[in-house]
């Protein structure tokens, strides 16, 4: 319950907070809300001597559109994105991932960034990004770069962000007129996390078949994933019981899944499916 | 009601608001990490990461060296001035193992503590004991009892040459009743093993004081005077200066009715070192060291004859002992074939007992500690036959019910009960769930491929402990008694002392409106004082489900005597025969002549003037009482619970959940009511979601709540409890237990909704807790869902 | 390292090690009590208290982080005089049996209906899923919380 010595900065701009990173090496870890990093040192799972707190930087937090997209500061908690007008408007799909995080002291703590850098592999937010083809802004010593979702996630609890980069900001794009949007979870009883989380967005043509569907599960893997075979077969068609079936079907194709005590591998790919279905049900037209 | 006066401020049956919220819901309550004392150090502990192993070596150097440490122990230097930890009640036959305080060259279960480190403050006792280095030789480990009971397994005390701790029968002769059945069902049930989880951890702050040799002891505990008696004995301490005070405990269940060993460590080193000594146990040592509960399986027997009338039950338990037994560990096997043929009438019952070591932390009283086992095998085995019979499970029942005209009623198991009515609960909760137009309804989801089943339980369970001379020898428990003692101050307030140690029963408003009642005052002129040994002569704890039963019936029995003396004042006052008085509302008086009266805070005023007295009368309105229960008292009811099953998750869903309990006389309803919440919410929990995993090594998977599931307020339905008042004779508050209804009605009835919700697959067991795995894993393999 | 908190509407000002838990330091060098630890891994909430006005779980924040900010506990929602309509509730319900739990959950329906003044009974339930509670089975818990909402709308109602 109580994390083991170190030495802690709180710089006030992003370049303080990179020169920290370069200066402390492997030595250092960023402190965004806490709540991925701090339970972790609380049980001396993890050790950090130099803890670098972005939480004073100003402008780090705030959601804004421009004109194709909306734009997410790294430190903005998952209380701002479940309870931002403008994204419950112009890209849904965050809120309602968002407002099925742990819970409401976890949301109201814990940030975007945070959760991204962590990379848990069933973090809820991910898949959201994977599917809305999110940008990532980051900055390191040399500047600025942008990193498409897809990319950032390397493998479990690892991202493809360098020691002395720091996450700044995610970009998703508006969501698309005539499309609807779902995230369906299966929660872990005891810790909340997703078993299986599927996100889920469709544009429909006016005729309402599906024109571009675009699905990412969490749970399910080492590092969340688009389900493209899915996602193909349901171009063109309605969502109908049948074709519903078929995509489902071919959300974990390819998976090797992960296991554990309260969803082995075999329950874990049948939920997965099953909950695919579900959230894909819920968009057709009634 | 049997010899209950009820007075015209009708305090007994009042849904009263608790006396003790204002300062918990303020955070003014005291519990026992709120204490903090000059000079006080911290304890922390270095525990076993195997279940398994041969301690080679332990290096305390570095941490000895860290800034702030003040001592570090390990066996070796605890040796001289700890003893060993009590052993398990004495059965025959048992093999006790001696149970170190830190673990004596060789551990037994991944938790157990192996050294100890004190420092001057929290933070830095934690770092030293990272510090700390073990060099472990891991040993194979066994933690599920039927691995243990086989030839090739690893044993846990070496020295026994097997893992069985103890065999005993109980009961009479089933075999002839089950050869002559029409009807044999046979059922391996799983009461799995459960972490109580106390919101509140354990934790003790233990003072010495050099000059006197005074010892105080802030723990959280249910049993104070328990705890002193344990700590005087075995430190050889003398009890008269020893203080413990139980202050606001945050939950106990069973679990903190016991003395552990970092406890008498703590007042042992505080002895030591001169200095106050604080333990507070982290959660993951919860989950790891503290009593877990159940840890129980079975092996069931019932037959019937064909129309559903009960001829036999056989019950061949293996009860976990965990590595080194507590007190209380082997007694809840006991209870459970006490108990095991419930609320029906079955001629022939037998209980074949065995008791099994395993590499795990040992199990304990857990709220229903036995009885709760006994009630979900009888309760899931009666569902199984009328199943197997294609009767209605309702109609088993009662056809089996042990009818009011009945009572006393002796068990084949040597249980008598001393009354009960259980058909009225039945019919009130299926009056209140509408049984008919459930059934239909169920039929009608099920033709559109919705799974809702509809479960039962009716049970009876035994509460508040008599000092039977059969009770095995504890060490522990001084009897099943109970004492208060009542004071009447100058001004008439009332202070009431009792002997049992709440932790979230709400006592300190029921006993003052026993006492209020009894002498017809205001609520808010009693005080009812708890949980020191320093104020309180003596008492037995909140255990059991007694306190109310047992202690209320004290706390009646002093005012009642209270109440005597201040008529034979008035009286004296008055110039009148004692028989003229009356006391009521605050004043005594004759019937007829309301200028003839005195306050009671006068009468109380007088009392103390010696000179005013009726010859032969001591000052002061005063007066103790002890009560001793001659018999358990039998709490009774039927739960009803509604499940919709999710097929294709495996997910059991509440619908509806309907409780009707009898504890006889409640004192105050809103208070019962919570208690059934609770409990409901415990056993639902066992049932749904709790559970303590293993892997091959021994090491537990469930150490913190991100692995062990307790419920949430979104995973419990709208709970609908009713009460139904059939009063015991065994006390003369009429009150019978409540504490454990909840955790005794709630498992049966939800397994069994979930069953009847899979009845059309074939399903006729399911072992708790419903994970949704394995709902659908069973289902899966039956080729029900893909 | 020193900080300034705002705690309970009293400036504050400490020296702290910087990996202090912010509910360690309400409690042991500002001995506000009322704030519990009841679990090593941020579920239990016995510890939630409002930082700026939200709900968070304080043995998940570190004391520096609160520099410059404001705590409420369980020791500054009532007035002076009385109960706050959240414990009243409470207390009227029969919400709370052993009192661990209750700071925390008091905090948490105080947070609640703050933002929503009239949850649905689905809302309450889902708004209390950081807090554990193992006396209650919530039931009271979530009936004071509506009755609270009732009678604070009422008040409101009134001119």
């Amino acid at each position: 319950m109580i994390p083991s010595r170190f030495a802690y900065h709180a710089p006030r701009t992003v370049e303080d907070a990179i020169a920290l990173l370069q200066s402390h090496g492997d030595e250092a870890k960023l402190l965004a809300g806490g709540h991925s990093l701090l339970p972790l040192m609380k049980l001396r799972l993890a050790r950090v001597a130099h803890l670098i707190d972005i939480g004073r930087i100003e402008g780090l937090a705030s959601i804004r559109q421009s004109e194709s997209s909306i734009h997410i500061g790294a430190m903005t908690t998952h209380s701002e994105l479940a309870e931002s007008e403008l994204l419950a408007q112009r890209q849904p799909l965050l809120p309602r991932a968002a407002i099925q995080i742990g819970d409401v002291q976890v949301r109201n703590s814990g940030t975007l960034g945070g959760s991204l850098a962590h990379a848990d592999p069933a973090a809820d937010l991910v898949p959201v990004l994977l599917a809305l083809e999110a940008e990532l802004r980051i900055c390191g010593p040399a500047g600025e770069r942008s990193l498409a979702a897809g990319d950032f996630f390397t493998s479990m609890f690892t991202t493809a962000l360098a020691p002395d980069e720091i996450l700044l900001e995610v970009r998703v794009p508006l969501a698309p007129a005539n499309s609807r949007c779902s995230y369906e979870k299966v929660p872990h009883r005891a810790s909340h996390l997703a078993v299986v989380g599927v996100a889920v967005q469709i544009e429909f043509t006016a005729d309402g078949r599906c024109d571009q569907a675009r699905l990412a599960l969490t749970g399910l893997a080492p590092v969340p994933y688009r389900a493209l075979a899915a996602e193909a077969s349901l171009r063109g068609k309605t969502l109908s019981g049948e074709s519903i079936e078929a995509a489902a079907q071919q959300v974990t194709d390819g998976v090797e899944p992960l296991s554990d005590l309260y969803a082995p591998a075999d329950y874990r790919l049948h939920l997965a499916r099953v909950t695919t279905a579900r959230a894909l049900a819920s968009l057709a037209p009634l | 009601m049997t010899g209950t006066k009820r007075g015209s401020t009708g305090q007994i049956g009042a849904r009263r608001k608790r006396v003790e919220d204002p300062r918990l819901l303020t955070g003014q309550g005291t519990f026992v990490d709120d204490i903090q004392l000059p000079g006080m150090l911290h304890l922390d502990f270095v525990r076993s990461t195997h279940a398994q192993a041969r301690i080679a070596a332990i290096d305390t150097s570095e941490a000895a060296k860290c800034p702030g440490v003040v001592a570090v122990y390990t066996a070796e230097e605890i040796h001289g001035f700890v003893p060993l930890l009590p052993g398990p009640a004495e059965l025959p036959g048992l093999r006790a193992p001696e149970h170190h305080v830190l673990a004596n060259g060789h551990v037994r279960y991944v938790g157990e503590a192996v050294a100890a480190v004190v420092a001057e403050e929290r933070y830095t006792a934690r770092d030293a004991r990272e510090a700390i280095r073990v060099d472990y030789e891991p040993l194979p480990a066994v933690t599920d009892m039927e691995r243990a009971l086989e030839a090739d397994a690893p044993l846990v005390h070496e020295e026994f040459g097997s893992n069985l701790a103890f065999e005993l029968p109980l009961g009479n002769e089933t075999a002839a009743a089950l050869e002559e059945a029409d009807v044999v069902i046979q059922q391996r049930m799983l009461n799995q093993r459960v972490i109580p989880n106390t919101m509140e951890t354990r934790g003790i702050v233990a003072d010495y004081r050099r000059s006197d040799g005074q010892i105080t002891v802030w723990l959280s505990t249910q049993a104070p005077h328990l705890i002193r008696s344990l700590l005087a004995e075995l430190l050889d301490l003398p009890e008269h200066r020893l203080r413990v005070i139980a202050p606001d405990v945050g939950g106990g269940f069973g679990a903190k009715a016991n003395l552990y060993g970092e406890e008498m460590l703590a007042v042992a080193l505080a002895k030591q070192l001169g200095r106050p000594v604080k333990w507070i146990e982290e959660r993951q040592e919860h989950m790891l060291a503290t009593s877990h509960g159940r840890a129980q399986l079975a092996h069931v027997t019932l037959g019937a004859a064909r129309d559903g009338t009960i001829r036999a039950l056989e019950l061949r338990i293996l009860a976990d002992m965990g590595a080194y037994p507590h007190i209380m560990t082997p007694l809840a096997p006991l209870q459970t074939a006490a108990v095991m043929t419930g609320c029906y009438r079955i001629p022939c019952a037998r209980a074949e007992i065995q008791g099994v070591f395993t590499n795990t932390t040992a199990p304990d009283p857990y709220r229903g500690f036995g009885r709760a086992e006994a009630a979900y095998y009888l309760e899931r085995a009666i569902d199984l036959l009328a199943r197997r019979l294609d009767l209605d499970p309702i109609e088993v029942r009662r056809r089996n019910f042990i009818q009011p005209e009945e009572f006393p009623y002796s068990s084949p198991t040597g249980y008598v009960l001393e009354s009960g009515d259980y058909e009225v609960c039945l019919r009130r909760a299926l009056e209140k769930v509408d049984i008919g137009a459930l059934r239909q309804q169920q039929g009608r989801l099920r033709s559109e491929g919705r799974y809702i089943g509809i479960g039962f339980a009716s049970y009876v369970y035994r509460a508040g402990f008599p000092s039977l001379p059969k009770l095995p020898r504890t060490g522990f428990l001084k009897g099943g008694w109970e004492s208060a003692w009542l004071r009447v101050d100058p001004m008439g307030k009332v202070t009431v002392l009792t002997g049992t140690s709440p932790h979230g029963q709400g006592l300190e408003t029921s006993l003052a409106q026993i006492a209020a009642d009894e002498l017809d005052i205001d609520l808010e002129d009693v005080v009812v004082r708890h949980g020191d040994t320093a104020s309180i002569p003596h008492g037995n704890g909140t255990m059991g489900s007694r306190s109310l039963a047992v202690g209320g019936s004290a706390v009646l029995l002093a005012a009642r005597e209270v109440r005597h003396k201040a008529l034979r004042l008035a009286a004296h006052h008055l110039g009148v025969e004692v028989d003229a008085v009356r006391l009521e509302a605050g004043r005594a008086f004759l019937p007829g002549h309301p200028e003839r009266a005195i306050s009671f805070a006068d009468l109380a005023d007088l009392s103390y003037s010696f000179l005013d007295l009726p010859d032969g009368m001591t000052p002061r309105l005063e007066a103790s009482a002890t009560f001793e229960p001659h018999n358990w008292n039998a709490p009774f009811g039927t739960h009803v619970c509604v499940v919709e099953v999710d097929v294709q998750t495996g997910e059991p869903k509440l619908l509806r959940y309907v409780a009707v309990d009898d504890c006889g006389r409640a004192v105050n309803p809103l208070i019962v009511e919570g208690q059934i919440h609770g409990g409901v919410a415990q056993g639902l929990g066992q049932a749904l979601m709790e559970t303590v995993v293993y892997d091959s090594e021994g090491q537990p998977l469930t150490v913190s709540f991100l692995e062990y599931a307790t419920p949430t307020a979104s995973d419990m339905p709208t709970l609908e409890v009713e009460l139904t008042e059939t009063p015991s004779p065994l006390n003369p508050l009429g009150a019978r237990g409540v504490g454990e209804s909840g955790t005794t009605g709630a498992p049966p009835a939800l397994v069994n909704a979930v069953v009847d919700a899979l009845a059309p697959f074939g399903v006729e067991h399911l072992d708790m807790p419903l994970l949704p795995e394995r709902v659908w894993r069973v289902l899966h393999e039956a080729g029900a869902v893909r | 390292m020193q900080i300034s908190v705002r705690v309970n509407g009293k400036q504050t000002s400490a020296e702290v090690e910087p990996r202090t838990l912010l509910v360690h330091f309400l409690r042991e060098q500002l001995r506000l009590t009322g704030v519990h630890i009841g679990c090593d891994t941020s579920q239990c909430g016995a510890c939630s208290v409002l930082l700026d006005g939200k709900l968070v779980k304080s043995c998940t924040i570190l004391a520096v982080q609160a520099d410059e900010r404001e705590v409420l506990t369980i020791e500054g929602l009532a007035p002076r005089e009385g109960l706050h309509p959240v414990q009243e509730a409470f207390q009227e319900c029969h919400a709370l049996q052993c009192g661990f739990c209750t700071p925390g959950m008091v905090m948490a329906a105080h947070a609640l209906l703050s933002r929503r003044p009239n949850p649905s009974e689905p809302e309450i339930r889902e708004a209390l899923r950081g807090n554990r509670c193992r006396c209650t089975g919530y039931q009271n818990i979530v009936t004071a919380i509506s009755a609270a909402a009732e009678k604070q709308s009422k008040r409101e109602a009134q001119p």
